[in-house]
């Protein structure tokens, strides 16, 4: 069974209950479904996918007309929210916490031309890395624009936090952070809705030039951001989010941010904790909290999803000597994900663990699924790439970057989307040559499309493979931007059609695929090989559901 | 009352099925329920967990604590080693005996075997070969959660509820099957336990 078919069956089932069964993205898409937008934006990337999939399937958001189709990447995505909400009408728009990076100028700048219509951004962090290049912490991102920032300790909280939202972004006059992580996105459990919003009406801004960031505006926009900051620590302040739980034991205080509140919660099963503990939840910091904090304790514990944000901050702001536990003093780990057992250790707790992994188990790393195109590809790319000298082929954020283990090890580079294009063209213009880039189809127009006009604009010497399988497969087989563009996008930015070849990546075709590298290879300037193959999961998908079809064309 | 349970297996083995009749069947006993859930790119072939805890209070981690779980169940031996550290010293191992091997140095099976069989409490069962016999492989996971019910706090009846909800929408035939293969992995950890 479906993840999607589990959530439909169970809130079926929960419907009588008045309580839903959801994961944490589920729960942030169906309140932002209930809090009344008119669109989400986003692009695909764990944790963050299943927000936006969750809307695209929600037959209450098709029946309200929710925009719901996947852009281009981030920037897109948070530029096109941006301009809905300009309209006045409430936008989600939500990215993996990486995808900020993508989406930054846009949302920085957002924060100074302030919305019309809520606004909300909703960012999946990744601590630990389970699926990601880095474990930034994005409440940064938030802290640096200096708009207010959610984050939900549970289902329950993520769903009234992205309810409550939309109201707060209209209140305040800008866009609103929801961030979580992994461990919230990917859990289920009950959730009660709350009444459904309706969609605002198309309205536009009062002030004409609010959205006109010229230097003698925008200086202007920036002192309102920043005459701004005490209503939004005020809000924090007042959220029923954050609060203070005072004890009379004033040995330790403990401060907990999102998610962290629960793995404290769960080592005082009776809640019979003696500290002192501040939840916090919505930010910036509401600083009145910490010093009435401060009045119950002489040691402060801060247990925080991410990085110290919270700790650094506490150091500088208590009146009064107190020593400050966390991630800088190694009280915590300073990187990876939190857990009830990391938080036990800090409170001194002893944890009795179980028997110990026995030597012979072994790791299982992800590979390409048996039959996948991009096997073939690199399997003819190593033939050639065999009679260079190794590190030569740059590559990208997608499937085929398993294609850097064993048993291919065919690439040498994985830094952001896109990046293999631009990086083999640098390379080469530094006079490695050949230098090659393997990127996706969904990669390619996510950010590729740009650092090929690069290289054609200076005639770079390098191949470009795009390994496509018309779809966006790591992240689920989302549906692909480019799909059935590549070659006019390519010939559009100016690739000389006869560099653009076009190959199904099977292994009867391996000779022809290894002669046409090896003529590519040969001609100095901007190369494209394409390799066209659907992907087996989406093929499988496809094959199920005509085979469903056949069986009741109906329904 | 709470269980515990450590989910266990390789990506595409399909472990959610079993949480989502386990899940359902909690909800209609209005128990608490929270699962976490590997998404992501494990799911190509690597190892996959998911932390499903039920109780009758309120749950507040996601995350099982270590040497708390009542239950490893895992679709795959080497699978129910992983985890051991999550395992409670009362806690049982329940796991399939077939092995997925996609990576080169996979251990012998017996080797894996022998490390299951100095653990304290276990049930071991070939679910591919019974559910095979009963008629169809796919039906192994429900022999698994068969397997397993004797050691979750809710009735082997209201678990059968979950799963003819859950598969009622393919048939009769298809209920019935995975019924008999629950009923099979019941029995077999009844008798091995």
């Amino acid at each position: 069974m479906l993840v999607g078919d589990y959530s439909n069956f169970v809130s079926k089932v929960l419907i009588t209950m008045n309580q839903n069964l959801y994961l944490g993205v589920e729960a942030i898409g169906q309140a932002a479904i209930d809090g009344g937008i008119s669109g989400v934006y986003a692009y695909p990337g764990t944790p963050s996918t299943e927000i936006t999939e969750y809307i695209q399937d929600s037959r209450q958001a098709a029946e309200k007309g929710i925009r719901s189709k996947w852009s281009a990447n981030e920037k897109t995505a948070y530029e096109a929210a941006l301009g809905m909400s300009y309209a006045g009408k409430r936008a989600m728009v939500c990215m993996k916490h990486v995808g900020l990076n993508v989406a930054a100028d846009a949302f920085m700048n957002s924060a100074i031309t302030g919305i019309n219509g809520g606004l909300i951004i909703t960012v999946a962090d990744d601590p630990s890395m389970h699926s990601s290049q880095n474990e930034q912490d994005s409440r940064f991102y938030g802290k640096f624009a200096m708009i207010p920032v959610l984050e939900p300790s549970n289902q329950q909280e993520a769903y009234d936090m992205v309810h409550e939202g939309f109201v707060l972004s209209e209140e305040l006059g800008v866009p609103v952070m929801v961030r979580i992580t992994t461990r919230l996105a990917h859990s289920r459990a009950g959730v009660f809705r709350k009444e459904e919003a309706p969609a605002n009406p198309l309205k536009m801004p009062v002030n004409p030039t609010q959205f006109v960031l010229l230097p003698a505006i925008a200086r202007q926009r920036y002192k309102s951001l920043l005459e701004k900051q005490d209503a939004f620590e005020k809000k924090a302040l007042e959220s029923e989010h954050n609060f203070l739980k005072t004890r009379n034991e004033k040995s330790l205080g403990i401060i907990a941010c999102g998610i962290a509140y629960n793995y404290l919660k769960e080592n005082y099963q009776n809640d019979d904790c003696p500290y002192t503990v501040m939840k916090l939840s919505q930010y910036p910091i509401p600083a009145t909290l910490i010093h009435e904090m401060e009045k119950h304790c002489e040691e402060v514990l801060v247990l925080e999803e991410g990085y110290p944000l919270v700790e650094e901050y506490v150091k500088g702001i208590f009146k009064k000597h107190i020593k400050v536990h966390g991630r800088l003093n190694g009280a915590l780990p300073r990187d990876g994900e939190l857990n009830a057992d990391l938080v036990a250790k800090a409170l001194g707790h002893e944890i009795e663990e179980g028997a110990a992994v026995p030597s012979i188990v072994v790791n299982r790393p992800p590979a390409l699924c048996q039959g996948c195109g991009h096997q073939d590809m690199y399997r003819a790319l190593n033939q050639v790439m065999d009679a260079y000298s190794k590190g030569r082929v740059f590559s990208d954020i997608g499937c085929y970057t398993l294609g850097a283990l064993p048993p291919y090890e065919s690439i040498y580079s994985c830094v952001d989307m896109g990046a293999s294009v631009t990086m083999a063209k640098g390379a080469a213009d530094a006079g490695l040559v050949p230098a090659l880039a393997v990127i996706g189809d969904s990669t390619f127009t996510h950010s590729g499309i740009t650092g090929l006009l690069d290289a054609v604009n200076d005639n770079s010497n390098v191949v470009i493979v795009i390994s496509d399988n018309e779809s966006v497969s790591m992240t689920g087989g989302q549906e692909s931007s480019a799909k059935g563009k590549i070659e006019s996008i390519c010939e559009g930015v100016g690739v000389d059609p006869k560099h653009i070849r076009v190959m199904v990546p099977m292994k009867k075709y391996h000779d022809l695929m290894v002669q046409t590298f090896e003529e590519e290879i040969a001609y100095e300037g901007v190369s494209v090989l394409i390799f066209r193959r659907e992907c087996i999961q989406a093929a499988a998908r496809r094959l199920r559901t005509e085979k469903k079809m056949n069986l009741n064309p109906k329904a | 009352m709470k269980t515990d349970i450590i989910l266990a297996g390789v990506g595409g083995q399909g472990i959610l099925s079993i949480a989502t009749i386990l899940g359902a069947a909690a909800l209609k006993e209005e128990l608490f329920l929270k699962q976490a859930e590997t998404h992501g790119m494990s799911q190509r072939g690597g190892a996959v967990v998911s932390h499903l805890r039920i109780s009758d209070k309120e749950i507040a981690s996601d995350l099982i604590p270590k040497g708390s779980a009542d239950i490893i169940l895992s679709v795959e031996p080497m699978e129910a080693l992983r985890y051991l550290p999550f395992l409670s010293r009362k806690g049982y191992i329940v796991t399939n005996t077939t092995p997925f091997i996609n990576v080169p140095n996979y251990p012998k099976v017996e080797e894996i075997l022998e490390e299951i069989e100095k653990q304290p409490h276990f049930v071991a069962i070939d679910a591919d070969k019974m559910a095979g016999e009963i008629g169809n492989k796919r039906a192994s996971n429900m022999v698994m959660l068969g397997a397993a019910a004797p050691f979750v706090n809710i009735a082997p009846e209201k678990i059968e509820a979950g799963i003819k909800a859950v598969f009622s929408k393919k048939g009769e035939e298809v209920v019935n099957l995975n019924i008999t293969a629950f009923r099979a992995g019941l029995e077999f950890a009844l008798a091995n336990k």
